[in-house]
C-alpha cells in the first residue's frame, strides 16, 4: 500500500504521457485521484503501512498530511477536465503528466523516512511544478517560472546543506551512518550541538523557502499570480503542507535533542514576520490572484507560529493545516473562474462577480470570510485555538500580535474582495464564460468541508490531528 | 588523503575568485566546468581507496558538471548572442572583496565547529562554506540568467564538498538521486532560458520586471 501511493500516480503519469488524445487525457486525472484517495483511506485504516525496508512508512504526521493532499488533488482533478476543455488552444500533453507526477512525489515526501530520499522527493516536486506554472506560455508566466525555479532550487540546495550538517552531527557523535528520522530522533541527545543547531537553521531556511515563509516568499506572488487555479491550489494547499511536514520532522529531531526552545523562538519570529509582510503587501495589492499568494504567506506563518507557541498551539497549527489547505482550494479555484470570466486579474477591471458568476462569486466571498478566520468556518476554530494557546501559556504579547495581524489582513483583503464581488459588472465583460457544473461543483465540495470543520471536527479527523500533535511534540 | 585533497580545495577557492571577477560569460562557464573537474578529483582523493563506486560518481560528476551543463550553457549563450555580464548590482572589485571576506569568515566559522578527528585541519568544511557563499553572491548580484545558473552551480558545488565529509554515511542511491536532480534542474532551467531568450530577445532577468513588487 505504501508503495502503491507513489507507484499508481506514476503509472498514470506515464499513461498520460503516451496517450495521444488531447480531449481524453485530462480524464485520467479524476480516475487516478479517485484511486489515490481510495488507497489513502485504506492506508489510514490499516495500522502498519511500510515498504522498502523502512524507507517508506506512514507515520502519525504522514497520516494527517496524506489525506489533505489526496482530497485536495481529488477536488482539483474533478475541476481539471472542465478547465482544460476551456483551453483547447493549449496542449495538455505536459500539463497532465506533470500533475500526476506531482501527486506521486507528494506521496513520496509524506512517506519517506530517510532524509536523503525526502530531499530528492521535495526537489522533484519543484521540477514537476515548473512546467505547470509555465502552462500559459507567455512572458509573465516565464518570469514567474524562472523566479520559482531559481529561488526554489536555492532553497532546496540550502536544505541539502542542512541535511549534510545533520548527518555530520551524527557522524561527529560517532553514531555511524544512519540517516533515518527515527534513528536521529532516538540519538538526538547525543548529536553534536553546534552542528545540530546550524543544520536546523539551514533546513528551516531551505524548507521554509518551499513553504513560502517571509522573507523567502518572493517567488510566491509571481508564481501564484500566473499559475492556473488548479496549480495554485496544489502549490498553496498540498505542497506547502508537505514542506511543513518536512520542517516538522526536523523540528522533532531538534526537540528530542533538548533544543526545542531555540527552534520555537525562530518559528515565532518568522511566523509573525510572515503575517506582517502579508498584511502590508496585501493592503496595496491590485491583483486578486497575487493577493491570494500573500494570504498563503500569512497562513504558512500561522502554521509555524502555532508550533512555536507550543502546547495546544501544536494541535491548533495541525488543525489549521487541514483548514488552510481546503480553504485555499475554494479561493484559488473560484478566483480562477472569475479570472476566466473577466479576462483580468486586476481589481480595477473586475466588478460585480456576485452577479456575473453567482456561484463562483459567492464562493470567493465565503472563502474570504473563511480564510480570514470568521466564524462559522474551519479556520476560525484553529486560529482561535492558537490564540488561546498563546494567551494561556504566558505568551500574551505573541498572542496579541497574532490577533492584530489577523485584523490587519482581514481589512486589507476585505477591501479587494468586496470590490471584486460587489457592484455592477462592466457591460463589456458580460458575455462568454458562465458558471457550469464541472467548474463549480468541486469548489462547493471543498466549501462544504470548510463549513463542516467550522461546526464540528469529526472524531476520526480529531484523532488524526491529536496523534500527529503528540508525534510532533516530543520531549527530550 | 588530506595531502591530495587540500591543494585541490585551494584551487577550488581560487576558481571562486575567478568567477566573482569575470565579466565574460564564456569565462564564467569555463570556471564552472573547472570546478566540476576539481570536484571529481576530490571524490577520488577523499574515498581513500579507489572503489568502483567512487569512480562512477567521479565520472558522473565530470560528465555532468564539466561537459553536459557547460555545453548547454554555451549553446544558450550562442542562441541569445550575449557574451558579457551587464553592470551587476555590486561591481566586480567589491564582489571580489566580499568574496575574500566570506572566505575568511568561513575559515573562522569552521574552526568554531567541532570537527570529527579525521577532518581537523582539513579545508573541506571551510571550502564548502566559502564556495556556497560565492554562489549566493553571484545569484544575488548578477543580472544575466546564465550567470545566475553559474551561481546556483557554485552553491551546489559548495554543498557537494560538504557531502564529501560524509562519503561513508551517504548511500549510493541518495548520491545518485542528488546528481540526477541536479541534471534535471539544470535541464529545466536551460529550457526556460531558451524560452526567455525567445520571448525577451535577451537573457536578462532584470527585464523581467512586470511581476516586481
Amino acid at each position: 500500500m505504501a508503495l502503491a501511493l507513489v507507484v499508481v500516480p506514476l503509472i498514470f503519469a506515464a499513461a498520460a504521457a503516451v496517450m495521444p488524445s488531447q480531449r481524453w487525457r485530462p480524464w485520467l486525472l479524476p480516475v487516478c485521484a479517485a484511486a489515490h484517495l481510495a488507497i489513502t483511506l485504506a492506508a489510514l485504516r490499516s495500522q502498519d503501512v511500510a515498504a522498502l525496508g523502512g524507507w517508506l512508512k506512514l507515520d502519525d504526521l504522514g497520516r494527517l498530511v496524506l489525506p489533505i493532499a489526496s482530497v485536495l488533488f481529488f477536488a482539483c482533478s474533478l475541476y481539471a477536465p472542465g478547465y482544460l476543455a476551456l483551453r483547447p488552444e493549449r496542449s495538455n500533453r505536459v500539463f497532465v503528466p506533470c500533475l500526476l507526477f506531482f501527486l506521486a512525489m507528494n506521496s513520496l515526501i509524506v512517506e519517506s523516512q530517510h532524509l536523503g530520499l525526502m530531499w530528492v522527493a521535495v526537489e522533484a516536486t519543484t521540477l514537476a511544478s515548473a512546467p505547470l506554472l509555465y502552462f500559459n506560455h507567455n512572458a509573465r508566466s516565464i518570469e514567474a517560472t524562472w523566479k520559482y525555479l531559481l529561488i526554489g532550487s536555492v532553497g532546496i540546495a540550502l536544505a541539502l546543506f542542512g541535511t549534510f550538517f545533520l548527518a555530520y552531527a551524527a557522524l561527529r557523535a560517532g553514531l555511524g551512518t544512519s540517516l533515518f528520522f527515527s534513528d536521529l530522533v532516538r540519538e538526538a541527545p547525543r548529536l553534536s550541538r553546534p552542528w545540530l543547531l546550524a543544520a536546523f537553521v539551514l533546513l528551516f531556511v531551505g524548507y521554509g523557502t518551499k513553504m513560502g515563509l517571509a522573507p523567502m516568499h518572493t517567488w510566491k506572488p509571481a508564481a501564484y499570480g500566473e499559475a492556473p487555479g488548479i496549480v495554485g491550489t496544489l502549490l498553496a494547499g498540498a505542497l506547502t503542507s508537505c514542506a511543513f511536514l518536512a520542517l516538522l520532522r526536523f523540528y522533532r529531531i531538534v526537540a528530542a535533542g533538548g533544543e526545542a526552545a531555540f527552534a520555537r523562538q525562530l518559528m515565532i519570529g518568522i511566523g509573525l514576520l510572515s503575517m506582517a509582510v502579508a498584511g502590508v503587501f496585501m493592503a496595496r495589492q491590485r491583483d486578486y490572484k497575487r493577493m491570494l499568494a500573500y494570504s498563503s504567506v500569512e497562513h504558512v506563518g500561522i502554521l509555524v507560529l502555532g508550533i512555536g507557541i507550543g502546547g495546544a498551539g501544536v494541535f491548533g497549527a495541525l488543525l489549521h493545516l487541514v483548514n488552510n489547505a481546503v480553504t485555499k482550494g475554494v479561493l484559488f479555484l473560484s478566483a480562477g473562474n472569475i479570472h476566466r470570466a473577466y479576462g483580468s486579474k486586476s481589481i480595477d477591471d473586475v466588478r460585480g462577480a456576485l452577479r456575473r458568476l453567482p456561484f463562483s462569486g459567492a464562493l470567493f466571498l465565503a472563502g474570504f470570510f473563511a480564510v480570514t478566520g470568521s466564524p462559522p468556518f474551519g479556520p476560525f476554530l484553529s486560529e482561535f485555538t492558537i490564540a488561546r494557546a498563546a494567551m494561556t501559556s504566558g505568551q500574551a504579547v505573541v498572542g496579541a500580535l497574532f490577533l492584530v495581524m489577523l485584523a490587519i489582513v482581514f481589512i486589507g483583503m476585505g477591501g479587494a474582495v468586496l470590490a471584486v464581488t460587489q457592484g455592477e459588472p462592466p457591460p463589456s465583460r458580460r458575455e462568454g464564460f458562465r458558471d457550469r457544473l464541472d467548474t463549480v461543483a468541486p469548489i462547493v465540495l471543498l466549501m462544504a468541508v470548510v463549513v463542516l470543520l467550522g461546526v464540528y471536527v469529526p472524531a476520526p479527523l480529531n484523532a488524526l490531528v491529536l496523534n500527529a500533535a503528540a508525534f510532533v511534540d516530543v520531549k527530550p | 588523503m588530506q595531502a591530495v585533497a587540500d591543494p585541490l580545495l585551494v584551487v577550488l577557492l581560487l576558481v571562486n575568485f575567478f568567477l566573482l571577477g569575470s565579466s565574460r560569460l564564456r569565462a564564467l562557464v569555463s570556471g564552472s566546468a573547472a570546478q566540476g573537474t576539481l570536484l571529481a578529483l576530490l571524490v577520488l582523493s577523499v574515498h581513500g581507496e579507489i572503489t568502483w563506486q567512487a569512480i562512477a560518481i567521479a565520472l558522473g560528476t565530470v560528465a555532468l558538471k564539466s561537459v553536459v551543463i557547460p555545453s548547454m550553457l554555451r549553446r544558450a549563450m550562442r542562441d541569445a548572442a550575449i557574451h558579457r555580464e551587464v553592470e551587476p548590482l555590486i561591481g566586480f572589485v567589491p564582489s571580489l572583496l566580499l568574496g575574500g571576506l566570506g572566505t575568511g569568515l568561513s575559515l573562522v566559522f569552521a574552526r568554531t565547529l567541532p570537527l570529527a578527528p579525521e577532518h581537523v585541519g582539513s579545508l573541506l568544511v571551510p571550502a564548502s562554506l566559502a564556495t556556497a557563499f560565492t554562489g549566493f553572491l553571484l545569484l544575488a548580484t548578477r543580472r544575466r540568467a546564465i550567470t545566475q545558473v553559474v551561481g546556483y552551480l557554485a552553491l551546489e558545488n559548495g554543498v557537494f564538498v560538504m557531502g564529501l565529509t560524509l562519503v561513508e554515511a551517504m548511500p549510493l542511491l541518495v548520491e545518485i538521486g542528488v546528481l540526477l536532480d541536479l541534471v534535471v534542474a539544470i535541464f529545466v532551467m536551460g529550457i526556460i532560458i531558451e524560452h526567455i531568450s525567445r520571448e525577451f530577445s535577451s537573457i536578462d532577468p532584470e527585464r523581467l520586471e512586470s511581476l516586481k513588487e
